[in-house]
């Protein structure tokens, strides 16, 4: 029955979505006020009929009901609850499923919040309808998952052990929050555009924090699952489906800021427009990277030519109809006001300019390899060292300039007085470096500059909300602080771990040891365990510092005997200041085991910066919501 | 000049100094640290140079994994028609098993065996990477090797 309810549940939405795009776009002509109530309706419709379907399959998922396809290829009566749960969106109907259910979610927060008027409201939801069209046609005709298995198994095949995690059972939903996100920018963006409503860029404000918020998170999340579960030691490896995720981010990011000059002073009006449209094209794109199967990626577990196309075919509709759009529109959008070179303005354009390239070199050494391949039949392979040259670099400026911006006023501000108020960062930014090269080893002239960037970052940030006084923070003062801050903190965290990580490997009989970065670890052999759908070769690691017993870890490997599978199960031991990471290797002789240990100094910080940065965008989302906005601001206003 | 026409002017000039100096990273950067990938056939066809960095990928032969000292493994790779020596030291993926695909890093050795800085298998019973899947059609060996 389940199944037959979902699949009445994703007709009736695909009915309503188009009612929805319809009435939608009829509606955004003045005085149709009919068409605006329809198209609301359609949107409060459209969530309750995709939250039934979801449900629906969420609900055969934990029961067991091997009778639809999707359930049997993809679960099994032991796996525990929460991953018959977070298994729904393990694999690819399921996950578009949710990127569905996410869309219909904005949809009714922008028909309940109404904000920008009635008429942006009814064009934003008619663009979201058309947008729920193309992706329940696509559901619907090529990843429907509610397909009937005739007859049913006894026993599912399982889910793909790695997504076994928990990690990895909340990534994608906080990714696609940010994906799905960006697509009500876009869609305000084009309302704008079939409007003619200048005042965009606030209506959708709280729904870009929110995307950008979630894809932060989401992509923290990715990288930590990356360095527990794979078992390399490594935070990030350049790989196409990481950078699909870091493009949106880094034009969202962009596009934030962008945004904040077209809200305040009318400038760069087509451009946050063209951001908008970007920031969701790439999430289409990143979408099509890691679901049509075009990439040799450990995300790319279901693939099918068809729905590469037509995922394909979305992103042109989409990035194709919006730049018409915009051309025909964006001429009538014209006008903001003049700034000076020293200027807020100055600082976000500067911002703008350097994320953008960031983002074309991420987009370069993600695409050219599969553009070669589909051209030339030449299959190559872009690593990291393409990306510290390119990437590193223009980020590294980018982060050098950031203090400036939160300090100059809009229109006109003074260089002088800024430089003044953060010379103390510069300074303590001096003595970091010169510390760092004094008493680290090996001794290193990058490490040195990051940390001396990341202090410039963290200490300015500080000052800023100092020189506004603490004692009435602003909340969007806060958000730049925060934000800002979070980026030294995670810039400290990947230097640490990159410049100075340390590894060893040895092959370990129960008693031997060997020695890491001071510590020295006794292997204490290894015993089976047992997990509810797993086995494991546990193995024990006493670790001794200065003769002293300081841990016991435990590093598996386990075997998941339904899905014929292992999968490396590290043990970690932070101290924020450092990770000592062990993972288990094979069996060699009798008792003697491959072990593999890192000591990765600060890597805990990667993570808790990207925390800081979006703790940054709630604050952001906070004033929005909350606070009256100021109509004009003698002193330099926060920024966001 | 008015204001708006000045700012536009600053505003292009940014963008395309920004994009000029991006390009010039991403040219210097693709023509030095891009890594091409070979079978076993590519490389005896092409005369791949010891020392080049370059990814191979294929089956891992059977009978073919030989465990040495203190981590140390040799194996070979094959897509049927060539075959060419692995040695790698270090911990390898849980996925690597004789008969399955595989894709490693490193270069070609003086004596002709591929030194592997890396060795990935990130694929599941059911997923073949994609180069592995392109080298065994390529060598006719797909539904034979597949299997």
């Amino acid at each position: 029955m389940t199944g037959e309810i979902g699949q009445l549940a994703l007709c009736l939405a695909l009915a309503l979505s188009f009612v929805m795009a319809v009435s939608g776009i009829a509606g955004s002509r003045s005085g149709a006020a009919s068409a605006q109530a329809v198209a609301s309706g359609a949107a409060s419709g459209l969530l309750v009929f995709i939250g039934l379907a979801f449900g629906a399959l969420t609900y055969a998922s934990i029961v067991s009901d091997f009778s639809l396809l999707n359930v049997a290829q993809n679960s099994h009566t032991l796996k525990p609850l929460i991953y018959k749960i977070s298994g729904v969106w393990g694999n690819h109907e399921g996950s578009m499923l949710l990127w569905v259910l996410v869309l219909a979610i904005y949809s009714a927060a922008i028909a309940w919040s109404r904000r920008g008027g009635e008429r942006l409201t009814s064009a934003a939801l008619g663009v979201q309808g058309i947008l729920a069209v193309a992706f329940l046609l696509f559901i619907l005709f090529t990843s429907n998952p509610f397909v009937r298995l005739d007859p049913a198994p006894f026993e599912g095949a399982g889910l793909n052990p790695l997504l076994q995690d928990f990690g990895l059972a909340v990534h994608p939903p906080m990714l696609y929050a940010g994906y799905v996100g960006l697509s009500a920018a876009f869609a305000y963006a084009a309302a704008a555009l079939i409007t003619k409503e200048r005042d965009w860029v606030r209506a959708a404000r709280p729904f870009m924090l929110t995307a950008w918020i979630a894809l932060t998170l989401g992509i923290a999340l990715g990288s930590w699952w990356a360095y527990y579960e794979l078992g390399w030691g490594g935070f990030w490896f350049w790989d196409p489906v990481e950078n699909a995720s870091l493009m949106p981010w880094l034009v969202a990011t962009a596009l934030l800021h962008s945004a904040l000059a077209t809200e305040r002073t009318g400038a760069f009006r087509s451009w946050t427009l063209l951001l908008a449209i970007a920031a969701f094209s790439l999430s289409l794109i990143g979408t099509f990277l890691v679901r049509s199967g075009v990439l040799s990626s450990v995300h790319s577990f279901a693939n099918d030519p068809e729905r590469g196309v037509f995922i394909l075919a979305m992103i042109v509709g989409a990035i194709g109809g919006a730049l018409a759009l915009f051309a025909w529109r964006a001429p009538s959008l014209e006008g903001g006001a003049s700034f000076e070179p020293a200027s807020r303005e100055t600082a976000l354009l500067l911002n703008n300019v350097f994320l953008a390239a960031a983002a074309a070199t991420v987009f370069v050494g993600t695409l050219y390899p599969l553009a070669l391949d589909a051209m030339t039949g030449t299959k190559i392979s872009v690593g990291p060292p393409y990306f510290a040259i390119t990437f590193a670099p223009i980020f590294i400026v980018l982060l050098i300039l950031v203090p400036f911006g939160p300090r100059l006023a809009w229109r006109k501000g003074d260089l002088s007085v800024s430089l003044r108020i953060l010379a103390p960062a510069l300074g303590i930014a001096l003595v970091t470096a010169v510390a760092i090269l004094a008493f680290t080893a090996p001794r290193t002239l990058v490490g040195a500059g990051a940390f001396a960037v990341a202090a410039w970052l963290i200490v300015s940030s500080f000052i800023d909300l100092r020189a506004r006084g603490f004692k009435v923070i602003q909340a969007s003062a806060l958000a730049s602080a925060l934000a800002h801050a979070g980026l030294g903190v995670t810039l400290i965290g990947v230097a640490g771990t990159t410049l100075w990580r340390t590894d060893a490997l040895e092959v370990l009989g129960p008693g031997e040891t060997m020695n890491i970065a001071g510590y020295t670890l006794r292997f204490d052999g290894v015993k089976a365990a047992h997990g509810p759908n797993y086995d494991a070769d546990r193995a024990t690691v006493t670790v001794l510092s200065g003769g002293q017993t300081i841990a016991v870890m435990h590093p598996e490997k386990r075997i998941f005997p339904a899905e014929g599978q292992d999968t490396v199960e590290t043990a970690i031991r932070t101290t924020i200041v450092s990770d000592l990471y062990l993972a288990l290797g094979d069996q060699r002789e009798k008792g003697r085991w491959i072990l593999r240990a890192y000591v990765n100094p600060l890597a805990p910080l990667i993570w808790l910066g990207a925390l800081v940065m979006a703790l940054g965008g709630v604050a952001a989302l906070w004033s929005r919501l909350r606070v009256v906005r100021p109509v004009s601001a003698a002193v330099p206003a926060p920024a966001e | 000049m008015t204001p708006k026409q000045r700012r536009r002017i600053a505003f292009a000039g940014a963008l395309i100094l920004a994009s000029a100096g991006a390009a010039a990273l991403v040219l210097t950067a693709l023509k030095d640290n891009v890594l091409y990938f070979y079978s076993p056939s590519d490389v005896q066809t092409k005369h791949v140079q010891p020392g080049v960095a370059f990814r191979i990928g294929g089956l891992v032969a059977p009978h073919s994994v030989h465990h040495g000292d203190n981590a140390g493994v040799t194996f070979t790779v094959t897509d049927g028609a060539a075959a060419i020596p692995v040695s790698y030291h270090g911990v390898l993926p849980a996925l690597f098993r004789e008969g399955q695909g595989v894709v490693a890093l490193g270069a070609l050795s003086d004596t002709g065996t591929f030194a592997a800085t890396e060795v990935l298998a990130k694929h599941d019973e059911k997923y073949m990477p994609p180069e592995v899947v392109d080298a065994l059609k390529r060598s006719g060996r797909w539904k034979e090797g597949a299997q």
